[in-house]
């Protein structure tokens, strides 16, 4: 393993495919591996590219690619999929939309599935970003599905979220939800082309205007909830003036159109980040939340294992029978775990 | 841990359908596929199965072009270091063109009416446990 780790840094590609599949499988030596990574990582621009179904992501995220390659940087995409509930499989499909991006050495596509395990995307997706962090790509590109909790998830991974909306997908309002708008640093009304076009954008920006200004940078989306985090600057006008708006770009991904425009709008969030300090204090509470969230699934396990098993069948058969509810059963157990109770 | 399968349409015609429900059944098994679309080149199947990191490559070929396609592909993904990587073909193959195919390297070859269930056992057949790890 400690093979494959030199050879990534090297730049080997088919090391950085094996790794990706060692963290994505939560392999036994996973801990090693991305201890060995961590000093490395830390210097790609990671850009999440979320929202609803066929808004174009893919073929955004093609174009996107396009772009930084004619500036000599170096890309890798992580094209996330949900995993089917009845089957545990998956139809990883994104790279229908990547053809034009084969054969180029600086550009690395990974597909992923969900897998729906326990603190699925967010442990999965984070680690995976970090190899390909290692492995030395500038711009690290994540395409997830803006349907339910990965959408929200992604932005504790990246530096700058893109929420994508199209016109056509039905009522304008539903395609992009409250919490969603919340996380976007970018709004991107991809399908300019399309009739309708211009109703999307007077919708988002109404929507925009009625969350209060500045209410972006106070608030980080926590496992679908979004927390409000102690922000020095409430009530200080001239911090809130600082505060980053989310602009509204809108592309025609499928012809490259808007797509100088929407890599401007990310370069201009970059340099808001790195000139105003937010980018340490978002850095903060990523790393803040992540170790929470390890923490406490460190914790459970630890502590479920001090539950002797006999008292879940026991409490189980109690429950069925009437003879106690759930949650004084809850107390039950508890009082059983030593170092709890 | 879910087998990965890269399902690929090398070659110039432009019919998917079988290859997409090849995709679903598999998925349907458990497995996750990489679905890459319409004429892939052999060296966008070596690329995409190596990024991928499958564990299977799987082609659909209708257009009669497997004889020059099939080799094609197995040689760019040795080059690759892919030679561990089994190639499966489906599509209309004469028998007279089997063995051609088999010594290039391929494990299986299905012809139309197979059966998925019977694709699905193969696949869990050769795939060893150390390969699915
Ligand atoms: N008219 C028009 N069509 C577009 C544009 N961008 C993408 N499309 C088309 O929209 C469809 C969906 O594009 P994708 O890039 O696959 O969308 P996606 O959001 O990645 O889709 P999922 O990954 O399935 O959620 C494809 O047929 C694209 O060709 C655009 O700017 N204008
Ligand atoms: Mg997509």
């Amino acid at each position: 393993m400690n093979d494959l780790v030199e050879q990534l840094l090297n730049g080997n590609r088919r090391a950085l495919a094996r790794l990706l599949t060692a963290v994505e499988n939560e392999a036994a030596n996973r801990g090693e591996v991305l201890a060995a990574l961590f000093p490395h990582t830390g210097r790609a621009w990671v850009i999440g590219v979320t929202g609803a179904p066929g808004t174009g992501k893919s073929t955004l995220v093609t174009a996107l690619t396009k772009a930084y390659r004619a500036q000599g940087k170096t890309v890798a995409v992580l094209a996330v999929d949900p995993t089917s509930p009845f089957s545990g499989g998956a139809i990883l499909g994104d790279r229908i939309r990547m053809r034009e991006l084969s054969g180029d050495t600086g550009v690395f596509i990974r597909s992923m599935a969900t897998r729906g395990s326990l603190g699925g995307l967010s442990r999965a997706t984070r680690s995976a970003i970090r190899v390909m962090d290692a492995a030395g790509f500038d711009i690290i590109l994540v395409e997830t599905v803006g349907a339910g909790q990965s959408e929200v998830d992604i932005a504790l991974a990246a530096k700058t979220t893109l929420v994508v909306d199209a016109p056509g997908l039905g009522d304008d309002v539903q395609a992009i939800k409250a919490g969603i708008l919340e996380i976007a640093d970018v709004l991107v009304v991809n399908k300019a082309d399309r009739p309708g076009a211009k109703n999307t954008v007077r919708s988002l920006k109404t929507m925009l205007e009625l969350g209060h200004p500045g209410s972006r940078s106070q608030v980080v989306a926590h496992h679908g909830q979004l927390l409000r985090v102690e922000s020095n600057g409430v009530g200080n006008k001239d911090e809130v003036e600082a505060m980053w708006l989310p602009p509204i770009v809108e592309t025609v991904a499928s012809e490259g159109k808007g797509i100088g425009e929407l890599i401007e709008a990310i370069d201009r969030h970059r340099h808001y980040l790195a000139n105003d300090a937010a980018l340490i204090n978002l850095e903060r509470q990523q790393i803040e939340i992540e170790l929470y969230d390890r923490l406490r699934e460190a914790l459970m396990t630890r502590l479920l294992q001090k539950i002797p098993g006999n008292v879940f069948a026991d409490v189980i058969g109690r429950i069925q029978a009437r003879e106690i509810d759930p949650e004084s059963a809850v107390m039950a157990v508890l009082a059983k775990v030593p170092d709890v109770s | 841990m879910p087998i990965r399968v890269l399902i690929a349409k090398p070659g110039l015609d432009g019919h998917d359908r079988g290859a997409k429900v090849i995709a679903r059944a598999l998925r349907d098994a458990g497995m996750e596929v990489i679905y890459t679309g319409l004429r892939q080149t052999p060296e966008m199947i070596a690329e995409a199965a190596l990024q991928e990191d499958v564990d299977i490559v799987g082609l659909s070929i209708l257009s009669g072009a497997h004889l020059a396609l099939v080799p094609k592909i197995r040689q760019t993904m040795d080059k690759s270091g892919l030679n561990d990587i089994p190639i499966l073909v489906g599509g209309i193959i004469p028998d007279s063109d089997r063995p051609t195919l088999e010594a290039a390297g391929v494990t299986a070859i299905f012809g139309p009416g197979t059966s998925t269930e019977e694709i699905v056992a193969h696949i869990h057949k050769i795939l060893t446990p150390k390969d699915t790890q």
